[in-house]
């Protein structure tokens, strides 16, 4: 029986997920891979070092099958040492103010089914008295602006959730660790263009998440900068922030 | 792929010296984002990863000293490991143990290659063998390379035996050369090409193989990097015979030989130890020569060679020869022969440095030799006929969506005049 500690990555494909996955991988945890397609990434974690590595085929916008996916995660091995939901949409934000169902798809897979995961991860975990569930939000969930309100509006709830399910597993010995990274250059954001100062890569992320989870940290701002230029555009008085195009 | 009438090239991490990865004003596919291990049997050695993946993860994560010290290495190192193997493949490179190895072309047992009507072909010796053949070495110009299967080699130990040699003539160096052939797997020399009258030909001659004594893997990212925004070059003709002078005497001034045992990194990989070193050069930057004569005509070309550069005054702080073997590789474009090799890196100084590189490429193709691709700018066309007999077999097997800034200048038909 190993004794590696083990990962669980609820959307394994995610640029992020993957960066960290690797990382991992060859400190020789066990992994446990959720997505749709996450083969390629198992592979590519194995032949890094990963001591075993499970997959479990799931599609994050069936919100009714998540519940059940979250146990088979969970329970793939007699321990389970972080979960990381790192599943993410980013809505297109015109279409969401005309058409319903993009607006309810926006929703569903950046709020919803984190909700569902969350939850049925926090049970097995509190049951154990020991984990961390690690989510990614995003700096676009601290302050509605009109370019992306939706996306921003889902982060932003998913951050209140998991403020209030920190809160609810004080004394439990689970700790909730809110992952809050700008601009990244993945495959979400291959539409913008992935230059200047500000982006980072996956794999810089990926690095901070494992030190925020290492140090038991509540809220990572990734990169580190994102903290400072929040604070002030959270503080931007609403006269100058409405004639911003943010 | 190709859609709009633009053509496209597949990129790796973009170490190649010349236009080659560059496709002006139309499109280029960073192979990067496909950098997963696919798989590896560390019975056989046998590794299969996607193109993206870079020769430095490949070491960080296999090439690990097992019980014993031995260990699976890469079958040919160029000189930075922050090469994609997708990139190895298409530039056929060599390393310091050509002699021993052939080139990375040799070690490849099989690769993907995508097609742009659509179809991604699996390429072997046997199945698809002339877009093996023409891939290899093909600077992307036959398709986009998907992912690929290579043969490791079992080394006793990743630490190496090293020994440097000072040579005082040309003669030297082949003498050297010849006896370390055998018994030394990666050999090269460093040569002052600021020297002049009796200096010239002076050098130092390292030769290396590994031993079963501890070694460890190389960091994943150089420790340094050198800062950006240098408005003119660091590297004047002043400062590259000042730093010829000293490092020729970096064995001590009585020493004339010197043997270690080090880690494989600073012997395999110098070039590695300072990232974004090319920024030495400033915004003018600088070309970079490589050009190979074989074995019969190789000794009088070489000392041309010298000769042109002393005329011409401007030397390289980096100017490398080596002698290559004659194990032969798969690919069409491949650059080694039997003979020896010259490689120099020549800040830009604007004409003059134009003319010494067209220069030293009549010498070289004169000489029966021929200019390496992947790190030329400047070649003209017929010395990349004159050097690669099998370019016209090769131009059967380019893709027609795709092309290069390289390709435009020196192997494609120029464009009708409108």
């Amino acid at each position: 029986m190993s004794d590696a500690p083990v990962m669980a990555i609820f959307g394994a494909t995610s640029d992020i997920a993957a960066a960290v996955a690797r990382r991992v991988a060859e400190d020789g945890w066990r992994l446990v891979l959720v997505g749709r397609f996450p083969a390629a990434v198992a592979a590519d974690c194995s032949v890094r070092g990963a001591t075993a590595v499970q997959t479990v085929t799931a599609d994050f916008a069936d919100i009714a099958s998540l519940q059940e996916v979250a146990d088979r995660a969970c329970t793939q091995w007699d321990r389970l040492d972080v979960a990381l939901v790192a599943y993410g949409t980013l809505p297109d934000q015109a279409a969401t103010e005309t058409d319903a169902s993009a607006a309810v798809h926006g929703m569903m897979t950046n709020y919803v089914g984190q909700v569902i995961l969350c939850n049925s991860v926090a049970l097995h975990m509190a049951r154990h008295g020991r984990g961390t569930i690690a989510v990614i939000t995003s700096v676009a969930g601290l302050r509605g602006r009109k370019s992306n309100h939706l996306y921003g509006s889902a982060k932003g709830g998913l951050q209140r959730f998991l403020q209030g399910l920190r809160h609810r597993l004080f004394g439990s010995g689970v700790r909730v660790l809110d992952i809050r990274p700008g601009f990244v250059s993945t495959k979400m954001n291959a539409h913008l263009a992935q230059a200047g100062p500000l982006w980072a890569t996956p794999d810089q992320v990926a690095a901070d998440i494992i030190w925020a989870i290492r140090r038991n940290r509540n809220v990572l701002y990734t990169p580190w900068f994102w903290r400072p230029i929040l604070s002030v555009v959270r503080l931007l008085p609403l006269p100058i922030f409405h004639r911003t195009r943010l | 792929m190709g859609a709009g009438g633009q053509s496209l090239l597949g990129r790796g991490n973009g170490r190649s010296y010349g236009d080659q990865p560059l496709n002006d004003g139309e499109r280029l596919v960073d192979m990067r984002g496909l950098d997963r291990f696919v798989a590896f049997d560390h019975q056989s050695g046998i590794l299969t990863c996607e193109a993206g993946l870079q020769l430095a993860d490949i070491l960080a994560v296999l090439c690990q000293a097992e019980n014993g010290g031995s260990a699976w290495f890469l079958p040919v190192a160029p000189g930075t490991r922050y090469v994609t193997v997708g990139g190895a493949i298409a530039n056929d490179v060599h390393g310091k143990n050509h002699h021993c190895a052939g080139t990375f072309g040799r070690h490849v047992l099989s690769f993907d290659l995508a097609r742009s009507d659509g179809l991604v072909l699996t390429c072997t010796p046997h199945e698809n063998a002339e877009l093996f053949a023409a891939t290899i070495g093909g600077m992307g110009l036959t398709g986009l390379i998907l992912r690929a299967t290579v043969q490791l080699r079992r080394v006793v130990g990743l630490a190496l035996e090293a020994e440097d040699i000072r040579f005082d003539h040309l003669d030297e160096f082949f003498d050297l050369a010849k006896e370390s052939d055998q018994p030394w797997e990666y050999t090269v020399a460093w040569i002052d090409s600021m020297a002049s009258g009796r200096r010239s030909g002076r050098g130092i001659f390292s030769r290396a193989r590994h031993t079963a004594a501890p070694g460890r893997a190389a960091a994943r990212q150089p420790k340094m990097t050198f800062p950006p925004g240098l408005p003119m070059s660091l590297a004047t003709p002043a400062t590259i015979r000042a730093f010829n002078a000293l490092y020729v005497r970096k064995l001590g001034s009585a020493q004339r030989r010197r043997r270690d045992h080090v880690n494989y990194e600073p012997v395999l990989f110098p070039l590695d130890a300072i990232g974004a070193w090319n920024r030495l050069y400033g915004r003018p930057g600088f070309f970079q020569f490589q050009g190979v004569v074989p074995a019969g005509l190789a000794d009088a070309a070489l000392r041309e060679l010298l000769a042109v550069i002393e005329a011409s005054g401007q030397g390289s702080f980096l100017a490398v020869m080596k002698l290559f073997g004659d194990l032969p590789s798969p690919g069409l474009l491949s650059f080694p022969m039997r003979g020896a090799t010259l490689a120099l890196d020549l800040p830009d100084l604007g004409e003059p440095t134009r003319q010494l590189m067209a220069r030293l490429e009549q010498v070289v193709i004169a000489a029966q030799g021929r200019i390496y691709a992947a790190k030329d700018g400047l070649m003209k066309r017929a010395s990349m006929e004159a050097g690669y007999p099998a370019l016209d077999r090769f131009r059967a097997s380019i893709d027609p969506a795709i092309a290069s800034d390289f390709a435009r200048r020196t192997i494609l038909p120029p464009p009708l005049p409108a």
